[in-house]
């Protein structure tokens, strides 16, 4: 005997490939306005994860995005195996989303200013850092530098990858070197933390832009609320470690909606900017 | 001799290690974190600073000591520390031994993440020598942000990884009895981090272990921190500060099929002009 669904809808109504519930108002949602909306529910305004592509479209005006490092890919510094060997799953995450490894870097105009651009994907193995994504952040700063334009990177981060171990843990010092000499050569750097942004990479740059900015409701913190939770005993509050937390604890700068976050980004980066120079910070 | 049970703990070691060793407290702006103890002493005859993680040898201790697990404030303290060593130059050496920083709610509100972050950029930035020593447990991000360096040093039963094997095994495993497996896939052991250049050499341990032995292992530390100061005092601090970029900027396994964009950078003059002082043979 079939149950009948205590909400009175039938499921068939809202087939999955065609419609999504909002996990915070529980408002069906069509996927193509959905995707229209920048994955923001039109009902509540719950911020969806946004894919890297999307981001880009989102952040990079249209025609000028240009890839850098795209054929990068992580060799299995450790041969690591746990329920499956990490080559596996790294083609495993390749083929599902459409990209090498978990971060695309490339250069771009944001508002008709030359940015260095990085924008994560929590969709590959949880936007986890190893080599691949430490290298391409920090040579997209390298370029900013050599450039002499502003870096802009959006994390979306369950931290570092653990199967390619001590040398993934480097990865922090290494990408903090690279963003730092930004900051001693007078460019901005805007970190945008989108969700999740935890473990080593909120532990790394993402923490040390000039400025930091958060989408709304994104997950923000240093260790898993697990390991929290089991350490004190205790269920964590609503809201904990959300953007909004961080913004209250006083380490985001900003929560902003992401159908606001180009514009603000330009207008810090225009403010940034030397009076009557150009957008290259030339010194 | 004492003969000792317990490993020995940054204390133990730094009255082998230092003559004259003079504790400093506070962060200058919450509390004294009593995870990460700092001060002067003389190396030889030479005064140097040293800040280190503390764990306790007895229960009481270690509850004491937060089990060597600092808070956001402890980190600030070592960065007070580091900016003092560097205003008055004196080499900072750092002994690395927790399991990982904090995890309560307390060290998340007071920005855990960003305190490791703004620590281990301190260092990759500190203009003067800086000699890292892994004494027992290199815990993740806790311990990178006393772990930039121009040498890093590891007792040989030393361990230094991504995350505790328990956390590794919860996550990959799905069970923290694997624990034991987890260890072994990311080669944390001191051998494994040899080869993979994140621990220049080894120090050696009494026959036994360092637990048998603290005086024989703080002779054992001195010797070497004796070389290393007295190797890398030498080379001019612009130079230092260059290789120590490099020294982190070469970790990762990369494969680039398409033969890579990397930011065409000229070889520094120390490149072309001499074979790198800090690096040194591997055998
Ligand atoms: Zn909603």
């Amino acid at each position: 005997m079939r149950l009948r669904n205590p909400f009175g809808r039938k499921p068939k109504e809202f087939p999955s490939h065609l419609w999504t519930q909002c996990p915070n108002c529980a408002e069906m949602l069509f996927n193509k306005q959905l995707a229209r909306n920048l994955n923001v529910c039109t009902k509540c305004g719950h911020h969806f994860k946004l894919g890297a592509a999307e981001r880009v479209e989102l952040l990079a005006d249209a025609k000028s995005w240009t890839e850098m490092d795209a054929d990068m890919v992580s060799s299995d510094p450790l041969g690591f195996v746990d329920s499956k060997p990490y080559p596996d799953r790294i083609a495993a995450a390749q083929a599902k989303s459409g990209h090498k490894d978990a971060v695309l870097t490339g250069d771009a105009t944001l508002a008709g200013i030359p940015v260095a651009l990085a924008v994560m994907d929590f969709e590959f193995m949880g936007g986890s850092m190893g080599s691949v994504v430490g290298e391409k952040i920090t040579r997209a700063a390298e370029r900013a530098l050599a450039e002499r334009k502003a870096l802009v990177i959006v994390a979306a981060s369950g931290g570092a990858r653990m199967q390619e171990g001590t040398i993934a843990l480097m990865q922090l010092a290494k990408t903090v070197a690279a963003v730092s000499r930004l900051d001693e050569a007078g460019l901005p750097f805007v970190s945008v933390l989108a969700d999740p942004t935890t473990g080593g990479v909120l532990a790394s740059f993402a923490s040390l832009g000039d400025l930091v900015l958060a989408e709304p409701g994104a997950l923000i913190g240093f260790s898993g609320a697990r390991v929290t939770s089991e350490t004190i005993g205790e269920k964590l509050p609503k809201g904990y470690q959300r953007a909004e937390f961080q913004l209250q604890h006083g380490f985001v700068d900003q929560v902003v909606p992401r159908a606001q976050l180009k514009e603000r980004i330009a207008f810090f980066l225009n403010a940034f900017r030397i009076a009557g120079q150009d957008m290259r910070w030339s010194l | 001799m004492a003969r000792n049970i317990a490993p020995p703990h940054a204390l133990d070691l730094i009255g082998r290690v230092f003559d004259h060793f003079q504790e400093l407290h506070g962060d200058r702006g919450f509390r004294d974190d009593p995870a990460v103890v700092g001060g002067i002493g003389e190396l030889s005859g030479r005064p140097v600073m040293i800040v280190g993680q503390q764990k306790g040898a007895s229960t009481e201790e270690n509850i004491a000591r937060n089990f060597g697990m600092p808070h956001p404030e402890g980190y600030r303290k070592a960065m007070r520390l580091y900016r003092l060593a560097e205003k008055f130059h004196l080499p900072l050496i750092t002994l690395v031994d927790t399991p990982g920083a904090d995890p309560r709610p307390e060290a998340e509100e007071r920005g855990q993440g960003e305190a490791i972050a703004k620590s281990i950029q301190v260092m990759t930035r500190l203009a003067t020598p800086v000699v890292v020593v892994v004494i027992g447990e290199g815990g993740s991000g806790g311990a990178l942000a006393l772990g930039v360096g121009d040498v890093v040093l590891a007792l040989e039963n030393a361990t230094y990884s991504v995350i505790s094997p328990e956390g590794c095994a919860a996550i990959l495993w799905r069970s923290a009895t694997e624990a034991e497996r987890a260890a072994q896939a990311m080669k944390l052991a001191g051998p494994d981090l040899l080869e993979t250049g994140v621990v220049d050499a080894l120090i050696k341990e009494p026959d036994a272990g360092a637990h048998t032995d603290h005086d024989a292992t703080g002779a054992a530390i001195k010797t070497a921190l004796v070389a290393e100061i007295d190797r890398i005092s030498r080379v001019p601090i612009a130079d230092l500060l260059s290789l120590r970029y490099e020294r982190f900027r070469a970790f990762g396994t990369i494969v680039e099929p398409g033969g890579g964009q990397a930011p065409a950078t000229p070889a520094p003059w120390w490149r072309r002009a001499l074979r790198n002082p800090l690096r040194r043979e591997r055998s």
